[in-house]
């Protein structure tokens, strides 16, 4: 069995069982550690699919922003004094059955579809060539791109500190 | 069994594209069954991480080449732009209704 094989499974399962992790516990921060195993074991599968820059963003992007975020989240809207940070699942059971037969119908037509594969092409890096598409036939999503992030962190900024400034006026009256 | 054997022993395309179809339904698990807003927002994320895999998977072994990768990376950025508002719109809401309980934030309900 060769090397990359056996990386493979190894990272396929400390991703599928860290989600499961995620979804199945009840404390929201350790959801949170599981989120991260899962997208790290993301960023590794990333490099087995040759794709090192992407890898890379990954780590850089989910691990290093969205997770801080949504762990500032978390701790921004934990209740009162005691930090309760228990999530309450409802609809186990119909949750469960709809999404493992949404599960189960992908992984049957994905496995059963035949696809006309090319042989791969052994990459040594993709920065060079993703850098010129980049400015070449992607040029105006690119831009696009850019805009919807100002515009993006304008309004997330906006809406943040103005609640700071009418909670500050005013606390009581809203509820 | 031989065959099979051979089919597990080379992951190929379909190998990625089963490990996303796992990932996409933990993530629609987490969206349907979580009342807290940030675990739905956590099972988002794990949603388009599932279909991020699919995009790579197709530019290694199809002759998407790297235009696969491109699409990654914009889906990437997007949904780093989308965590952040949505993390300013829970701010709001858990100002707004002292809790972040889906079942309970219902003042749009007729």
């Amino acid at each position: 069995m060769e090397l990359t094989t056996l990386l493979f499974y190894l990272f396929a399962l400390v991703t599928v069982s860290a989600a499961t992790k995620m979804v199945l516990s009840k404390n929201i921060v350790h959801s949170a550690f599981a989120l991260m195993f899962t997208l790290i074991g993301i960023a590794a599968l990333y490099v087995l699919l040759y794709a090192d820059f992407l890898a890379a963003t990954q780590l850089l992007v989910y691990v290093g922003g969205i997770l801080i975020l949504i762990l500032f989240g978390v701790m921004l809207t934990s209740q009162g004094h005691s930090f309760s940070s228990t999530t309450v699942t409802v609809n186990f059971v119909p949750a469960m059955v709809l999404s493992v037969t949404v599960a189960a119908i992908l992984i049957y037509a994905f496995a059963a579809t035949e696809w006309t594969l090319t042989e791969p092409v052994e990459r040594t890096d993709t920065v060079y060539d993703l850098g010129m598409l980049l400015m070449g036939n992607y040029i105006l999503p690119f831009i696009v791109v850019g805009i919807l992030l100002l515009v993006a962190i304008i309004g997330a900024i906006l809406m943040s500190t103005r609640m700071a400034a009418v909670t500050g006026k005013s606390s009581n009256s809203l509820r | 069994m031989e065959t099979t054997l051979q089919w597990l022993a080379s992951p190929g395309l379909p190998h990625f594209l089963i490990i996303s179809a796992m990932l996409f339904g933990l993530g629609l698990m987490a969206v349907l069954s979580k009342r807290n807003v940030v675990m739905v927002l956590m099972g988002v994320e794990l949603i388009l991480n599932s279909a991020n895999i699919n995009f790579i998977a197709f530019s290694r072994f199809t002759d998407f080449s790297l235009n696969g990768q491109m699409i990654g990376l914009f889906v990437i950025i997007i949904a780093a732009a989308e965590a952040a508002v949505a993390l300013a719109i829970i701010l709001n809401i858990y100002n707004r209704f002292k809790t972040i309980n889906l079942d309970e934030v219902n003042l749009l309900k007729g």
